[in-house]
């Protein structure tokens, strides 16, 4: 009963604990505890491709190496399937992504098109950032995202 | 005594060095941007120290979930440039000035900064492409290099007001190493960017410019800016610039810039430099 009864106690108080006055910036994935807490594993298997015989060893089989790392299915499946926004939500850090997409011989407008609100092709990333990038009236935080 | 000439503010997309590095600075993409750094260039053939100290963060390179120090200081003779996943870049390693490094460690650390050393690490885009930026593709490095290495990408991250402080207690290293020797300080990374996210590729010109003006003349004012206010304005990894604040901290409070490039974009990067004179 009192262990119960701290652990409620706890659990309430690192909730709070947990809140970021960061967390209302839209789509936004900042490396804090909480996604290091998630994204350690999928992070160290994303860091170890800096390694080229870790390469080898992907390239040979993903999946087979994928499973020497204790990341969950959901972090495996979306390394196979190069889906970057997910690899983000489930705790990767997009410093630690970039291997993945490097990996891949890929330029990170690729990457960042595919993460991107809507959704952007290479080229048309490019573009957006040549007509002077993404502005940020209107991208401060989530309110300004559920007006518009 | 050594002297503390002047300090560099830099961007250090990857962008940048693989365009260098594959001979594509002629291209529309990169002409403007590289006319721009020519002067910057002049000046730094102009003004090469005997060594530069490097603010510069590592990017899942040497340092990672399993390790982090906030503030890690390059402590060894040598430093080769890393493999950061796409095999490391082709330029000359970096030689360190491990009597000035362990200058700055002492001479700060009997002032409460808890600094961490090392003596090996690799250094990645962070810290080798401001290099090309100043230099261009020399056959060996023309300084010696004192890396320190700040978190910026794991939080908790060091404040701004910490940072300045640490440039600060560099500055006051600086002037008390016994060497006759010229110094310089560059601050690198920013300015506004954020790569990852829905949210992506968000910039902020207004931002960046007054980050500037006060780095030149209202420096304090770069150190109330709070992680949240930095990520929210300038983007995620526009943290960054909390680098720029120890560059700017090592200087005199009185400084005469001489060079400032505002370009629109480096990849997903609002690219910035600034150079700054001790008087």
């Amino acid at each position: 009963m009192i262990l119960t009864d701290l652990r409620g106690r706890y659990q309430f108080g690192f909730g709070r604990f947990m809140e970021r006055d960061y967390d209302d910036i839209p789509g936004t994935y900042p490396l804090d505890s909480r996604t290091y807490r998630k994204g350690y594993h999928v992070n160290m298997f994303l860091m170890s491709l800096n390694d080229a015989e870790c390469r080898d060893k992907f390239a040979e089989d993903e999946q087979a190496y994928l499973d020497t790392f204790r990341m969950t299915e959901d972090q495996k499946s979306a390394v196979l399937d190069r889906r970057f926004l997910d690899l983000l939500k489930l705790g990767a850090n997009v410093y630690y992504a970039f291997k993945l997409i490097s990996f891949d011989r890929q330029p990170p407008q690729v990457m960042y098109g595919q993460m991107a609100e809507p959704r952007l092709t290479f080229d048309e990333f490019q573009q957006m950032m040549i007509d002077g990038g993404r502005p940020i009236d209107g991208n401060r935080s989530v309110e300004e995202w559920k007006d518009g | 005594m050594a002297k503390l000439i002047a300090g560099m503010g830099t961007s250090h997309v990857p962008g940048l060095g693989a365009a260098m590095d594959n001979g594509k600075t002629q291209e529309p993409y990169w002409k403007q941007l590289f006319e721009g750094l020519e002067p910057l260039r002049a000046w730094h053939r102009a003004n090469t120290p005997d060594v530069n100290i490097i603010v510069y963060n590592d990017h899942a390179t040497e340092f990672s979930l399993d390790s982090y120090s906030t503030f890690t200081v390059g402590v060894g003779e040598n430093f080769e440039p890393a493999d950061e996943g796409w095999g490391p870049r082709q330029v000359p390693s970096m030689s360190g000035y491990p009597d000035l490094a362990w200058h700055i460690v002492e001479s700060a650390m009997a002032e409460e900064f808890d600094l961490a050393v090392h003596a090996s690490m690799d250094l990645d885009h962070g810290f080798t492409v401001p290099l090309s930026i100043a230099y261009g593709q020399p056959k060996e490095w023309p300084a010696a290099v004192v890396p320190v290495c700040v978190n910026v990408i794991q939080h908790p991250l060091p404040t701004a007001l910490r940072c300045y402080k640490l440039g600060q207690a560099i500055g006051r290293a600086v002037a008390s190493f016994p060497e006759q020797i010229n110094v310089g300080i560059w601050g690198t990374g920013g300015l506004s960017h954020q790569l990852g996210g829905e949210r992506v590729g968000v910039v902020n010109p207004e931002f960046d410019q007054k980050f500037l003006d006060n780095l030149s003349r209202d420096p304090l004012a770069n150190t109330r800016i709070s992680h949240t206010e930095f990520m929210r304005e300038a983007g995620c990894e526009g943290v960054e610039m909390i680098m720029w604040n120890v560059m700017r901290g090592a200087l005199e409070d009185d400084v005469d810039e001489v060079f400032r490039l505002y370009h629109i974009p480096v990849s997903a990067t609002a690219y910035g430099a600034i150079i700054l004179e001790n008087k």
